[in-house]
């Protein structure tokens, strides 16, 4: 929780990514606590050791610098936030009003194993799994294909971007 | 009740010449049009003939059903036409002075460019008239009605691109209307309470009910609504308003619809409902009421008007007066014996009158006439054998039907029989003034006509003429019938005897048969209306021969009362304050301004205007901003989170 | 012999913090870590959940989100590079193309 606060506190991009990496970890403990060691492998594995290095990777090659301050959407402040405050604490009343209060897996009792995940993916599951990995093929491709460099590129503008140009820009991915 | 059917060929004749000519006469020559339009009137006028030929009173009334045509529970209307002693009369003058009429407007008409479109509404005029008076049932006689209107309307404004015959033709339909609306109710009436709108059952229900002597009841109200659609459409007080304007229109039709026929409808109905009237004292007695003032009052505007056919147009409101106050007191067959001989005279009088108007170039104002008898002496005999027919000097037949009535009226009250008198007294003064400056003297448009060459002329004529024969036959023969008419029929009582087994049955109280002779009495008030009679022309040739220039100081002396008479008394005015600025007024702010253009058009406007003012309000959210997107999202899914929970909760 | 309610209750704050931080924030990398928390909140709940009816089939469906996780990062990231490239800034709100 300190780790997610913290996320929004942060004003440059990569103390956020590293507040998020303390969350993941702090999640990956909560896992194994609930008794799900597979999944608390995975989720050191691919959420904190791959997506967050690939965001490290972003900001770094981006140069994302300090956030300005630019005038933003008053519309997601003044409607969104209490919105969201609303919802979180209605939900959160309902649970704790409503979700029976027996205890969990103690800890120590580890029933998630992989071995018994295996058979529930590979024969229940089989389907989504396929179709994830087609998935993922398609997600490989398309962030190559997005972030593949135009054959020539000229010198990024440094000007406001003039509308007819920028519209051609973005859509073709052309620079005339 | 016998079936005769060659009954409903009588109007359908008309009908055709009407549909032919209207859809192919424009590009016919004159001669084609002529033809069809006389060949089926004059067809319809033997007919009638042959009708009357084979008519006995022992198998009258004959009848015939054309068709059914409403059928409601057990309300029942159809096309049936209907033949008794009283239509038959009626079809004979419609159709044979119909028919003098339309060969007179050949040559009248001939000239103009509208020729194909007139003989068209003449024959279409006739057909609604010969349905009105053929029916044989309220609603088949409404049609009729209705058409006749419609037809004069057409007839009044035919030269159309003149505003005042249109706005004259306008003001005649919806004066109808007003009548109509009365007439309306009254078959409403007859509906609910009897439960049909055939006469002879109509009749009959009527003749279970009491006669009403204590005031009003059913019977005077339906007697009264009745007599308000006559007064429209008869020209009667306080709906008279639309006659003299119809003098806009062409002579003829001036003649056949204004003073022969569809004038006399009213008067027809009104004899036709007989039994119900009878039956309802007060109701006869507004009508006789009406009938006498109307009488007085055109006659007394007819004095002072300069335009011949406005002067021949009041003539006819009194006349027609006259028939109501016959009708008015019980003598139904002496209202529609001077309806006959009204037709006669009257219509040969217009025609007369057109023959001087057509002969002088199109000039109307009697002032501008004078000493027409040298350039056109048929039409000056036939024309003052009609001037003694109107003012009722023996042996014409304007004598026998007026002296009936007055003589009736007497009977009835003394107050009628005065009044029609002193009406009798002015008829004659104003048409012997109508005489004596048309045709007296020297001709006063001489000197004009020098100065300003042939421009005035309406026709383009040289000087004042005789018109040529196909007009001057009509005049002829209506003349011999306005000398034959009135002897024929009304020696003896034949006339009243001929019809009496319409009107007698009607009777709630049997009357004594008439005498064969008549009574001192009798000849005393005949002897009074005819020294009236030449009361009135010696004070017209006084006036308007001796000495014309009497009459502008005597005018000069009664100055107002002249100012008012000249006016018509202002009752246009009076009508335009009262009825219609208010009704123009009124919906011109609230109609139209607010309704029209308040409620319907600022509905339309602002419903407009709100659909853009909120796309105007809504597009803000498309405002390409990721985070209000966001924003939105988050709001609504805690709505949607909220009212879960409180589903929930519930 | 943690109740449930409170893994959940840390869940929806985890949610509610992704939430925020999608809304507050302006930096558009930044945005996408907070849908990464959001996802994460979420996954937690399923762990919760699968460990209190002992149904395995909880954690798969973890399994499944995680992957799906990743593979929209990689996707979300390639825009965001392709976006740098015309924009030359990584500021949402500059980024509305809607407007003319």
């Amino acid at each position: 929780m300190a780790g997610a606060v913290n996320l929004l506190v942060q004003s440059h991009p990569i103390n956020s990514a590293l507040s998020l990496i303390v969350v993941m970890g702090s999640l990956a403990a909560e896992y194994l606590l609930l008794g799900a060691e597979f999944l608390a492998a995975i989720q050191v594995i691919v959420y904190a050791g791959a997506i967050m290095v690939l965001f490290l990777i972003t900001i770094m090659l981006l140069n994302a610098g300090k956030e300005e301050r630019t005038k933003g959407s008053r519309v997601a402040i003044l409607i969104g936030v209490p919105g969201v405050t609303i919802g979180a604490v209605l939900v959160a009343w309902t649970l704790v009003g409503r979700t029976s209060t027996t205890h969990l897996a103690s800890i120590g009792a580890l029933w998630g194993a992989p071995k018994d995940i295996a058979r529930l993916l590979f024969h229940n599951f089989l389907l989504p799994f396929e179709v994830t990995s087609v998935l993922i093929l398609i997600a490989i491709m398309g962030a190559v294909v997005l972030a593949s460099r135009p054959e020539a590129i000229a010198q990024p503008q440094r000007s406001r971007p003039v509308p007819q140009e920028t519209c051609e820009l973005v859509v073709t991915g052309k620079d005339h | 009740m016998t079936a005769n059917p060659y009954l409903w060929l009588v109007p359908v004749l008309p009908l055709a010449g009407a549909a032919i000519n209207g859809f192919f006469g424009r590009g016919s020559s004159k001669k084609a049009i002529t033809a069809i339009a006389l060949g089926f009137c004059g067809a319809a006028f033997a007919l009638a003939l042959f009708l009357a030929a084979g008519f006995s009173s022992a198998s009258a009334p004959y009848y015939y059903d054309l068709a059914h045509w409403l059928r409601s529970g057990s309300f029942q209307v159809d096309f049936s036409f209907y033949l008794d002693q009283l239509s038959l009369v009626m079809l004979l003058v419609v159709t044979g002075v119909g028919f003098l009429i339309h060969i007179y407007s050949v040559g009248y008409m001939w000239d103009d460019d509208g020729y194909y479109r007139f003989m068209a509404y003449l024959n279409l005029f006739m057909f609604f008239m010969l349905t009105l008076v053929l029916a044989k049932n309220y609603l088949v006689m409404f049609i009729g009605w209705e058409g006749v209107g419609l037809a004069s309307y057409l007839l009044i404004g035919f030269w159309f691109t003149k505003d005042s015959a249109a706005s004259a033709g306008k003001k005649a339909f919806i004066v109808n209307r007003i009548g109509d609306f009365g007439f309306l109710i009254a078959l409403f009436l007859m509906i609910k309470h009897f439960g049909t709108l055939d006469f002879t059952h109509v009749f009959a229900s009527v003749q279970t009910l009491p006669t009403e002597t204590a005031g009003a009841g059913l019977l005077s109200a339906i007697g009264l609504l009745l007599m308000v659609g006559a007064a429209g459409k008869s020209a009667q007080i306080p709906l008279y308003v639309w006659l003299p304007d119809a003098m806009e229109g062409p002579t003829p039709v001036s003649a056949l619809i204004h003073a022969a026929t569809m004038v006399t409808a009213g008067v027809y109905m009104v004899a036709r409902s007989s039994v119900i009237f009878e039956r309802a004292p007060m109701a006869m007695m507004v009508v006789a009421i009406i009938g006498t003032l109307t009488a007085l009052f055109a006659a007394t505007i007819g004095i002072a008007q300069t335009d011949i056919k406005k002067v021949l147009a009041y003539s006819t409101v009194s006349q027609l007066g006259y028939m109501f106050m016959a009708c008015g007191v019980g003598a139904f067959s002496a209202g529609i014996f001077h309806l006959m001989t009204h037709a006669f005279f009257k219509g040969l009088l217009f025609l007369a009158a057109g023959s001087v108007i057509h002969g002088i170039g199109g000039e109307q104002d009697m002032r501008k006439m004078g000493g027409l008898r040298v350039y056109m002496p048929w039409t000056f005999v036939t024309m003052g054998i009609a001037t003694l027919a109107i003012a009722g000097i023996p042996p014409l037949a304007g004598f026998w039907s007026k002296d009936e009535i007055l003589w009736r009226a007497y009977n009835a009250s003394w107050v009628y029989w005065l009044i029609g008198v002193i009406t009798a007294f002015i008829t004659s003064f104003y048409m012997f003034r109508l005489m004596y400056m048309t045709f007296g003297g020297e001709y006063r448009a001489a000197a004009a006509q020098e100065t300003h060459g042939h421009d005035g002329h309406g026709y383009g004529h040289g000087g004042p003429h005789e018109s040529p024969w196909v007009m001057l036959w009509p005049l002829i023969i209506l003349a011999v019938l306005s000398v034959l008419g009135g002897w024929v029929a009304g020696y003896n009582h034949h006339f009243e005897n001929f019809l009496a087994p319409v009107f007698q049955g009607g009777k709630a109280v049997a009357e004594e048969s008439p005498e064969a002779g008549k009574s001192a009495l009798e000849y005393l008030l005949m002897a009074v209306s005819v020294s009236v009679a030449g009361l009135g022309w010696l004070l017209a040739y006084l006036l308007y021969s001796r000495r014309p220039e009497l009459p502008v100081r005597i005018a000069a002396w009664l100055d107002g009362l002249d100012e008012a008479v000249a006016h018509k008394y202002y009752i246009d005015e009076l009508y335009t304050a009262l009825f219609v600025k208010p009704l123009i007024d009124g919906s011109t702010t609230i109609l139209w301004h607010g309704v029209d253009q308040g409620v319907i058009d600022a509905a339309v406007n602002d419903s407009a205007d709100a659909a853009r003012h909120v796309s105007d309000n809504v597009r803000h959210m498309q405002s390409g901003n990721l985070r209000s997107y966001a924003g939105w999202v988050a709001a609504g899914g805690a709505a949607v989170i909220a009212y879960m929970v409180w589903m929930g909760v519930r | 012999m943690v109740p449930l309610s409170y893994y959940l209750v840390l869940s929806g704050i985890l949610f509610a913090c992704g939430v925020l931080g999608f809304l507050i924030k302006r930096n558009i990398i930044t945005i996408f870590m907070s849908i990464e928390l959001m996802l994460n909140g979420v996954n937690l709940s399923f762990v919760a959940f699968a460990a209190q009816w002992h149904a395995l089939s909880g954690q798969v469906f973890v399994f499944f989100v995680m992957v799906v996780a990743a593979a929209e990062a990689a996707v979300g990231l390639a825009i965001i590079i392709a976006v740098y490239r015309t924009r030359e800034t990584l500021n949402v709100d500059q980024v509305n193309l809607l407007k003319l």
